[in-house]
């Protein structure tokens, strides 16, 4: 583990305080870059446990959506001049239309089948489309600069935090509990939550379900372009972006317990924080961190740290 | 009775071999160039459908140089950057569709995998795009001819030029596997030889997309030298990360296996200042030019040096095939080791004992926005780093070909 030796050994930096031989100052920034990571997590869960939890579909095809996201913003400003605030609110309604399109024309036919049909029915969406990008704009990605207003960033004396990374926790929390809130506390959240428990009943009652559940699907893959939005000024902006991080935000939605609002949103920037911790004491192990976790989690507790069983 | 038996036998081979002789010349009077490389992945761009058009090129070009009496096809596949479907594919193609050469293989573990088999099949691998030493080291052989680059060169060339400029204390951003390490070690060699020193490194995991844990451990080690011992995404990440964090330009980075690809991905903006070595560049002269133009207008991209250097390879290889008028490949690997190298790619290029193929590197640094005159002028360059010195000298070799 040299790059401990490195770190501590280094005399180049005044640290005071040393935790388990890690530089208390590192320990901090490294915390900090863990919240901002768990918000994209948070983000793309709470997307998937919204589909789940009405829809019964393990949406696959959410990381190549976050990747539109990204793209729609990157071709608003590169072909159009659109700029970063406009594409915030347009990619996600771009794509969360293709979303609509997408339940309206097909997901639908699938509710009554196991849930191994929506399985791969979203996750055939999801090559056709990362194929189309890679076709297109080839694999090495694009560059989107930072917005002028959110660039630089402020020496918090133990780190150099890039305000558009504050930016980004600002942003994904305000969404993530704005939509917590949305389902847990309005009207219209108590009609998705009904829909949830008990459709026939619901639709008996005179409310349209079937919109109820476009609805829900075109703004869970909504979610998943705004994230992909805030991530394209950090990212190159490439056809894979959403597939490497896919795998772990299901992760995430199984040990938060699938369907669970608040389960994913805490649950993500927890496991962020545990992944920023992973990278300091164990950087090879931090890929397979959030799996191990998984793993645990579904041995003492197989509906999710938040599930109901 | 026994000696009867063997004496059948004996004239059995003896007939065989004489059959064999016969025929030498050209295998179903048709050469077959397989191009395995990534059509999907990571590595698409620096090789796939480019390495593939730049095929058809050189086969193109030799049919009108040469006029052989023979055929030239190619066939080409996507090896996933996976070592099993890389040897899946080659044993199908040597064993049943008659491939003679097996070529490009970007990605060290599939070019590891397929070197094997050629050699198991009697085949001949031409590698563009892998990186590693190995390849002409631990496992070399007699039917590989590793062309383009290699991880020494890399070092020999980036890291050296960037350490004897005062960046004398680095840290490396390593991707954790083969390739990467290979890299690292190589590297660190290369920076400790010449007076610098290596103060840690930290692994992450392949591929990864976020880099600001990895880069904030580089940050706090005080290196002046940030050394990212990676490719593709994973670079372009990291270099993309390391400006938001005001890493740079306070502290350096070596990017030490780049591609005109990643800088044109990353723009100028981003990439400015950074030195690299490469094996090839479009703008060097007016061959290389006119090749590369050429190239252009069919892939709407300039070639990187793997696409450059599968064109070179392919080519050369139809040469000797032409010149000896057999797809033996022992025959043909001795005519092309014996054959200079020659065209917009290599100067005096020449094919060593253990594959390697040892050319002119160039240390090329990245223009700044203003400096760009047209598209894609990208570099300046800085050291032409002769033959000679740029590989891997014959006296450190660990292959088994060579009796040091």
């Amino acid at each position: 583990m040299s790059h401990r030796g490195a770190a501590s050994g280094a005399p180049v930096r005044e640290f005071h305080m040393e935790i388990f031989g890690v530089p208390s100052a590192l320990l901090g920034s490294q915390l900090l870059v863990g919240l901002i990571n768990g918000s994209f997590y948070a983000i793309l869960s709470l997307g998937l446990a919204i589909i789940f939890g009405l829809l019964n579909i393990i949406n696959f095809a959410h990381g190549a959506q976050y990747m539109m996201g990204a793209f729609v913003a990157w071709i608003a400003l590169t072909k159009f001049g659109i700029n970063y605030w406009v594409s915030l609110l347009l990619a996600p309604i771009v794509v969360g239309a293709l979303g609509v399109v997408i339940e309206r024309t097909m997901l639908r036919r699938l509710y009554k089948l196991d849930h191994l049909y929506g399985l791969l029915l979203t996750f055939g969406l999801a090559l056709i489309f990362e194929g189309i990008f890679r076709d297109q704009y080839g694999i090495s990605g694009q560059s989107y600069e930072v917005p002028e207003l959110l660039q630089g960033g402020v020496n918090l004396g133990f780190m150099f935090l890039p305000i558009y990374r504050a930016w980004i926790v600002v942003a994904a929390l305000t969404v993530c509990f704005g939509t917590w809130f949305m389902i847990e506390k309005t009207k219209l959240g108590s009609y998705l939550r009904a829909g949830t428990e008990n459709p026939q009943m619901v639709q008996a009652l005179g409310i349209n379900v079937p919109l109820l559940i476009t609805f829900t699907y075109g703004y869970g893959v909504a979610l998943a372009a705004f994230a992909g939005v805030l991530a394209a000024p950090v990212y190159q902006v490439n056809p894979l972006m959403g597939s490497n991080l896919i795998i772990v935000v299901f992760a995430v939605v199984v040990i938060g317990g699938m369907g669970s609002i608040m389960g994913s949103i805490v649950t993500g920037l927890g496991l962020g924080l545990i992944e920023g911790l992973t990278r300091v004491f164990y950087p090879e192990g931090s890929a397979v961190v959030v799996f191990i976790i998984m793993v645990i989690v579904l041995l003492v507790r197989p509906a999710g740290l938040f599930g109901k069983t | 009775m026994q000696n009867k038996k063997l004496t059948t036998l004996a004239c059995a081979a003896a007939f065989a071999a004489l059959s064999g002789a016969a025929n030498a010349q050209i295998s179903g009077d048709t050469v077959k160039v397989g191009v395995l490389t990534d059509l999907s992945g990571t590595y698409s761009d620096l090789a796939g459908a480019g390495a593939v058009l730049a095929t058809q090129m050189a086969i193109d070009d030799f049919m009108a140089e040469a006029k052989p009496a023979f055929k030239v096809e190619m066939v080409s596949a996507d090896h996933q950057n996976k070592a099993d479907i890389a040897s899946n594919k080659a044993r199908e193609w040597f064993e049943r569709e008659g491939v003679d050469v097996a070529t490009e293989l970007v990605t060290t573990s599939t070019a590891l995998a397929v070197m094997k088999i050629a050699k198991e099949m009697n085949r001949v691998a031409l590698m563009s795009g892998p990186a590693s030493t190995p390849i002409t080291n631990e496992q070399c052989n007699d039917v590989t001819v590793h062309y383009t680059y290699d991880t020494y060169a890399l070092a020999n060339g980036t890291a050296r030029a960037v350490t004897k400029q005062g960046g004398d204390t680095w840290y490396f951003l390593t991707a954790d596997y083969a390739f990467g390490q290979a890299l690292e070690r190589d590297s660190s060699a290369v920076v400790t030889a010449n007076g610098g020193k290596v103060l840690g490194s930290v692994r992450h995991p392949f591929p990864a997309s976020d880099f600001s844990s990895f880069l904030l451990q580089a940050q706090a080690s005080g290196a002046k030298i940030i050394g990212l011992a990676n490719a593709g995404a994973d670079t372009t990440n990291a270099i993309k990360q390391a400006a938001e964090f005001g890493i740079t330009p306070k502290q350096a980075l070596a990017g030490l296996l780049m591609f005109i690809s990643d800088v044109h991905s990353l723009g100028l903006k981003n990439t400015q200042g950074m030195y690299l070595t490469t094996g090839f560049y479009w703008d060097l002269n007016d061959d290389t030019r006119a090749w590369s133009k050429r190239f252009f207008e069919k892939q709407n991209r300039m070639p990187t040096m793997v696409q450059a250097g599968q064109y070179s390879s392919v080519l050369h290889y139809l040469r000797a095939v032409q010149a000896i008028g057999s797809d033996d490949s022992a025959k043909v690997m001795t005519q092309m080791k014996k054959t200079p190298i020659n065209d917009f790619f290599a100067k005096d290029g020449q094919i060593r004992e253990d594959g390697r193929m040892v050319h002119d590197m160039y240390l090329v640094q990245v223009k700044k926005p203003e400096e760009s005159k047209y598209p894609w002028d990208y570099y300046h360059v800085r050291q032409v780093i002769p033959a000679a010195e740029a590989f891997q000298p014959l006296s450190e070799s660990r292959c088994p070909l060579i009796k040091n």
